[in-house]
């Protein structure tokens, strides 16, 4: 459940983390904001945030509550953003929703200088066990959807953000992985580690210049 | 039957006494402060009127205008002194509601070239004696936004806490928003567009052309001529509200019923009841409406193109603005649709602004907006409170 695992504000954990990255009064995109929690919370920091949902109830919610969202597509509608609109363009557990994560990747690290993206970890141990063991498609209490009702289509393990991320051309600054409890891992253990036992990832990339 | 026949002359006489003497506000601008047209001519001396609700505060922060639709008026949220119904945004505008006149100094203006006290082509000419008739000249968009700015000006406000409208008005916004970005703090934009589509101007098109081929029309003559082309606008209007509608809604309205019989009666009659709706929908407004106003205001629109103005690119328009925008679509409005406000949205990013955007779901076509949709109602309270604590105004007194 390490997606609704919540900190000391009542804050999810995973957005906790995202928020620290980023820099007092920087300009913030959050593609796939949702209800908007992200983005109140970077608000508190000064933040100049603005926002992008798909679905109409939560960009009605956040316009609502004062916040510039717009409804759209993370697939489409990042093309229309100009080079270097923000300081950072985040992807909170959005990418593996979209069906071009290569070209939602790319679109990022050329609308801002940094990219943050959080996403669920498809090679924690127990999605593994669940696939040698039961052989069916896997299904958690963070990922309870089955294979046929998913929107998630793109699924990939730590390792394979990595290879993403060189494929792309972009600089990793930083990255943590979180166990079931939101608690990190250890900075030092090596990628494997990371692999099997983070249940989901947050990495801050910049342009290679 | 005559009695009908009376209170339709009777209205039209107040109507016509609309055009000069409006029972509402009016600031007249003497000779020296012309409205300099797009056209090339200056129209002077020239009025405007205006209805207010609310109370402008001290420091005159919290200045919200209204801008009125193609067939609206001044009369937002007070009773209609023509047709004795509401106001044509009651839904909206008013104490406690999401325009909230507890908190804002509401202001709309008719516009210039309406018939509703605002110089237009039913007004007297001052030079004639008599009405303008098509001796008026062309007006634009722009236009319009320029004699509100003088309007603004005249009653001592600076800068507008916030900017509203559909359709039309929704063009005038962005209008506002390119022509005084620094006079306006937040802007609504809804169901709009930056130009007219050939889709839209053609629907205009057989709108105007009904309106001349009425014989009483007279080369727009008909007021000095004791005629009314109430036949050839009715027909326009009838046009016009089909498309401010869905297929949806007038299905689910209407379906294929029969108004008062059971049977076809094998003629002409208006045997179903859209018909019968539509007839009723032209006739009334006939009674509220000049016949040359409908051309003069189609024409605007038709003429509208923001991005012309800046080189073809939209996104000049609103460069390094900071207003703060919310642009609203409805899902079923086929005349101003979603792909044209997010053609705003996107021109607005590229500008760098600060825009919301949001789609309410309703099958009830372009005219969704002066209607109850409680989704739209909870996002503009929600985007004016959050202008007001960024800043545009103080909190309410308890």
């Amino acid at each position: 459940m390490a997606e609704t695992v919540r900190g000391p504000g009542g804050a999810r954990v995973d957005l906790l983390l995202v928020s620290e990255m980023v820099e007092p009064g920087s300009r913030v995109l959050d593609v796939g904001c949702g209800d908007g929690e992200l983005l109140e919370l970077l608000e508190t920091k000064g933040v100049d945030g603005r926002g992008i949902e798909l679905s109409r109830e939560g960009v009605n919610e956040c316009v609502a509550k004062g916040l510039a969202v717009v409804q759209g597509d993370a697939d489409t509608d990042l093309a229309d953003y100009p080079d270097d609109a923000f300081d950072y363009v985040i992807l909170s557990q959005t990418l593996q929703a979209t069906r071009r994560p290569r070209v939602v990747l790319e679109h990022m690290l050329r609308i801002g200088r940094h990219a943050i993206v959080s996403f669920p970890n498809f090679g924690h141990w127990r999605i593994r066990l669940q696939l040698l063991f039961g052989g069916r498609m896997p299904q958690t209490a963070n990922l309870p959807e089955t294979w046929y009702d998913t929107p998630n289509i793109h699924f990939c393990t730590i390792k394979d953000f990595n290879t993403l991320c060189s494929v792309v051309g972009a600089k990793m600054e930083r990255a943590v992985a979180l166990d079931p409890w939101g608690t990190a891992l250890k900075i030092d253990a090596p990628w494997w580690f990371w692999n099997l036992f983070g249940e989901q990832a947050v990495f801050l990339l910049s342009r290679r210049p | 039957m005559n009695k009908l026949w009376l209170s339709a002359k009777r209205k039209g006489v107040d109507r016509v006494r609309e055009s000069d003497r409006p029972q509402s506000p009016v600031v007249t601008f003497a000779p020296d402060k012309p409205l300099r047209l797009d056209a090339g001519v200056d129209l002077s001396p020239f009025q405007v009127a205006y209805q207010t609700y609310g109370t402008l505060n001290a420091a005159h922060s919290n200045a919200v205008l209204i801008c009125h639709a193609l067939t609206g008026d001044q009369h937002v949220a007070n009773v209609h002194p023509v047709t004795g119904k509401p106001g044509w945004w009651e839904v909206m505008v008013g104490p406690g509601l999401p325009i909230d006149t507890d908190r804002y100094f509401v202001i709309c203006p008719n516009v210039i070239g309406g018939c509703m006290g605002s110089s237009g082509p039913s007004s007297t000419n001052p030079q004639t004696g008599s009405p303008w008739g098509l001796d008026f000249p062309v007006i634009t968009i722009r236009d319009m936004v320029r004699a509100q700015a003088m309007l603004l000006d005249h009653l001592d406000i600076q800068r507008l806490f916030s900017i509203a409208g559909g359709s039309m008005g929704g063009m005038q916004v962005l209008q506002w928003c390119a022509s005084y970005p620094d006079r306006v703090f937040s802007a609504l934009p809804i169901a709009a567009s930056t130009r007219h589509s050939a889709q839209n101007i053609a629907f205009h098109e057989v709108g105007r052309q009904a309106v001349m081929a009425d014989p009483e029309w007279r080369q727009g003559r008909y007021i000095v001529e004791g005629t009314d082309p109430r036949r050839g606008l009715a027909v326009a209007r009838m046009g016009a509200h089909i498309t401010y509608l869905s297929d949806v809604a007038l299905h689910r309205k209407f379906g294929r019923k029969f108004q008062d019989r059971t049977d076809p009666t094998f003629s002409f009659d208006a045997d179903f009841e859209v018909e019968n709706y539509l007839r009723h929908q032209g006739s009334t407004f006939v009674e509220r409406f000049d016949a040359n106003s409908y051309l003069y205001l189609t024409r605007a629109m038709d003429y509208f193109d923001l991005a012309a103005d800046y080189g073809g690119i939209l996104a000049n328009a609103f460069k390094g603005t900071k207003t703060r925008f919310c642009v609203i679509s409805f899902t079923s409005d086929w005349l101003f649709p979603t792909s044209e406000s997010r053609a705003i949205v996107h021109a607005l990013n590229a500008g760098g602004a600060r825009v919301s955007f949001a789609e309410t779901e309703t099958d009830k076509g372009h005219d969704a907006f002066l209607l109850d949709e409680p989704e739209f109602f909870a996002i503009v309270r929600g985007f004016l409170e959050s202008a007001g604590r960024a800043g545009g105004l103080e909190p309410p007194q308890v």
